[in-house]
């Protein structure tokens, strides 16, 4: 089992993306840190774009995540629904 | 292994003798004694006794430390590239085969600032 | 009024796929091997560069609409920082050591990673790894950029900010360090780029930089670094995607691939690591406000997220770079050791250094038990002694260069943490020495590139580094306060010990000024 990650700014903007992230994954383990979060996740980590407009109310482009992204680990996979991390094959 | 390159890659060296203005660096490291991070570069003419390196050179560079004082050199290690080397004291860095880019390790036994290698 | 129901928008992977493919030309008067001279020459075989995916699947038209926002974002922070005296915010102007040592050994790498990516996506015959090699080089000239517009509101207050970008990256001694390594990765075929900055230095390495420095530099208040260093942080994710895509696709287009990938990594993930190891005085020394230990940085960025990656890898035959058994040893040693150094030779720096405190050496014993009270406490111990009369320790005779890395050769043998490592080669009739069996390695594998290092030490020893007109046989002659003055540094402000430094002074003057009316 190896671990993939996400980090994010902590602002307004990605406080309801890591709610969604922490709901869809409940498996994941939130690392807070100075101005900082990272999401630790064995193996697998989705985030799905409907779980964010349903909190915010709104539509949202997943490549706005980039916005706000420190680093991510993991093989990545987006498409316009899901934005996945893993290190399956 | 040669550089795998789109041509032929040949460079001259930057730091061979011939750029020291008649001089040689030689390198020299104090075992045991980190007050002095890393070992020291010198540069000298070839012609400089090893009595000379030792008393003018190396004291300057090394003297602060309270050791320095105390070494007794007629009991110390020298290396040359890791191997024992015995310097003649009268002798010039050219006429005992101390060559451009040499390192010397000077050991000197009982002294390792107390045990803290400082 | 009729109105035509709109076409649905393209979804992200058709949006792909239509701006990143078949935007070329077949050439007509010249072969496509003269266009492309550097394609192959390093060995590494391609056969369909359609293969090539970028996961993001960004699209220069997002790419500029998401950039854009990045900005806007970032000026309006420096603006506030710049308008609210954001500069006394910090912890301690101590803390400016580590944002000196970034501004001038990161950021004018981030200008030649700007040209170096330019020049890659120039010599890729594939279409997507030319866009998004050309996205890296905007990338990086604005890293290069916001850094230097940020940090210039710490140069308005205080020292060492002046020249780094300018005159320092090629003129100084520890910056040699990191310029050599760009240079080195710089001279190399456009593959060996993508490893040794794409892959190892973007995927393996820049988390341990960014990611907790960043952190810390949150922690001290630092509110310009931050942001610049998030902004540029939120690029990284992409370039290390890029960085591991390229790999993946390297070693999935020919099996004859693998022994030259494997050969890259090994070199560019000892050179990046050796590189990096600066970072480490970051980290345990210079944020006063402490938030990791290098020692626990390296364990969760190199250790786990390394070792997730290796894992995965290993299904293409790629093994572990056999380096790591030394850095296992070295997490333990590293920062100490150079922090040790810069401290004693600190009279020839850009930047201020200060000897630990009781409660700092406390931390370090806490996050180092098995080093730090055995080795290192002493000799701290013995420099405060010193200071403390008055005689705070310089060396006066200049160190001893790896030919590779560049940094003093400070590091102790695998085996014995009291005992300097020498490695010599030697190399057409002329001896070169190396700081450790990694290095020595990269020497013995390719000395006709080693060789020509510009190894401070001796351009100083041959008199190539004093300003024009200098007469280093006239009475009195310098020889440090010359090339000091070649560097751009005044010591009397820049050097030295942080203890009574203008910096200092500032600090305190300023930040009363701040509380008190009089």
């Amino acid at each position: 089992m190896s671990t993939v990650f996400i980090a994010f700014q902590i602002n307004e903007d990605t406080r309801p993306i890591i709610e969604a992230i922490l709901a869809d994954n409940p498996h994941a383990v939130l690392d807070e840190q100075p101005a900082m979060v990272k999401i630790n996740a064995e193996d697998t980590l989705v985030i799905k774009r409907e779980s964010i407009e349903e909190l915010i109310g709104r539509k949202f482009d997943l490549q706005e995540l980039q916005v706000n992204l420190i680093t991510i680990s993991g093989h990545l996979d987006e498409d316009d629904d899901t934005f996945t991390l893993s290190w399956k094959n | 292994m040669a550089v795998t390159a789109l041509y032929d890659y040949q460079y001259p060296a930057a730091d061979t003798q011939d750029k020291f203005h008649g001089n040689q660096l030689l390198y020299v490291g104090w075992d045991d004694h980190f007050m002095f991070a890393a070992p020291l570069a010198f540069v000298l003419p070839p012609s400089s006794k090893f009595s000379e390196l030792v008393e003018n050179t190396l004291t300057f560079a090394f003297g602060r430390h309270p050791e320095w004082a105390k070494i007794d050199f007629s009991k110390v290690v020298w290396l040359k590239s890791g191997q024992p080397f015995v310097p003649e004291m009268d002798k010039t860095l050219a006429e005992q085969g101390l060559r451009h880019k040499d390192v010397l390790r000077l050991q000197t036994p009982g002294l390792n600032g107390n045990g803290t290698y400082f | 009024m009729d109105m035509k129901a709109t076409k649905k928008k393209l979804g992200l992977k058709e949006k792909y796929a239509h701006m990143t493919r078949g935007l070329d030309w077949e050439t007509t008067y010249q072969p496509k091997e003269k266009v492309f001279p550097q394609a192959t020459f390093e060995g590494i075989k391609v056969h369909d560069w359609d293969k090539w995916e970028d996961p993001f699947r960004l699209t220069m038209d997002s790419y500029w609409k998401y950039q854009a926002e990045k900005e806007r974002k970032l000026y309006a922070v420096l603006d506030a920082f710049a308008q609210n005296n954001g500069h006394l915010g910090i912890t301690d102007a101590r803390y400016l050591s580590a944002i000196k040592l970034f501004l001038t050994g990161i950021s004018p790498l981030e200008y030649v990673a700007h040209r170096g990516f330019a020049a890659a996506g120039r010599n890729f015959p594939g279409v997507g790894p030319r866009v998004a090699c050309l996205m890296q080089s905007i990338d990086e000239v604005r890293h290069a950029q916001t850094q230097i517009h940020a940090l210039s509101n710490y140069n308005k207050f205080y020292e060492g900010f002046h020249a780094g970008a300018s005159h320092q990256i090629e003129r100084l001694w520890y910056l040699s360090v990191p310029k050599s390594f760009f240079d080195d990765a710089f001279s190399a075929g456009p593959f060996e780029w993508m490893i040794a900055i794409g892959f190892s230095f973007e995927y393996v390495l820049t988390n341990l930089l960014f990611v907790p420095f960043m952190s810390g530099a949150a922690y001290n208040g630092d509110m310009a670094t931050v942001t610049f260093g998030f902004s540029a942080q939120s690029d990284e994710a992409r370039h290390m995607t890029l960085g591991l895509e390229c790999i993946k696709f390297m070693l999935e287009q020919d099996p004859d691939n693998l022994p030259i990938v494997q050969k890259w990594i090994d070199k560019w993930a000892w050179r990046g690591i050796r590189v990096l190891s600066l970072v480490s005085t970051m980290l345990d020394y210079m944020l006063p406000k402490r938030v990791m230990s290098w020692k626990e940085a390296w364990e969760i960025y190199f250790e786990q997220n390394g070792g997730a990656l290796f894992n995965d890898l290993a299904k293409y035959g790629i093994k572990v770079p056999e380096c790591i058994a030394q850095c296992t040893i070295d997490k333990e040693h590293q920062s100490h050791q150079l922090w040790l150094t810069l401290c004693t030779h600190s009279h020839a720096m850009g930047l201020h250094t200060w000897l630990p405190n009781a409660e700092e050496m406390d931390w370090l014993s806490a996050k180092y038990p098995n080093t730090f009270d055995k080795y290192y406490r002493p000799r701290f111990d013995q420099l405060r002694e010193l200071a403390d009369k008055g005689e705070r320790f310089y060396a006066n005779t200049l160190p001893m260069l790896c030919q590779v890395c560049q940094i003093p050769m400070l590091f102790t043998e695998p085996d014995d943490p009291t005992k300097i490592c020498y490695r010599e080669s030697e190399f057409q009739g002329e001896k070169y020495h190396t700081c450790s069996d990694g290095c020595k390695h990269i020497f013995d594998d390719e000395p006709e590139k080693y060789i020509q290092a510009w190894l401070p030490v001796h351009q100083v020893y041959m008199g190539n580094c004093w300003p024009e007109g200098t007469d280093p046989t006239a009475e009195g002659f310098n020889p440090l306060a010359k090339y000091l003055e070649w560097c751009h540094i005044d010591l009397a402000r820049d050097g030295g010990d942080y203890e009574g430094s203008s910096d200092q002074a500032n600090f305190a003057a300023w930040r009363g000024a701040a509380t008190q009316n009089t």
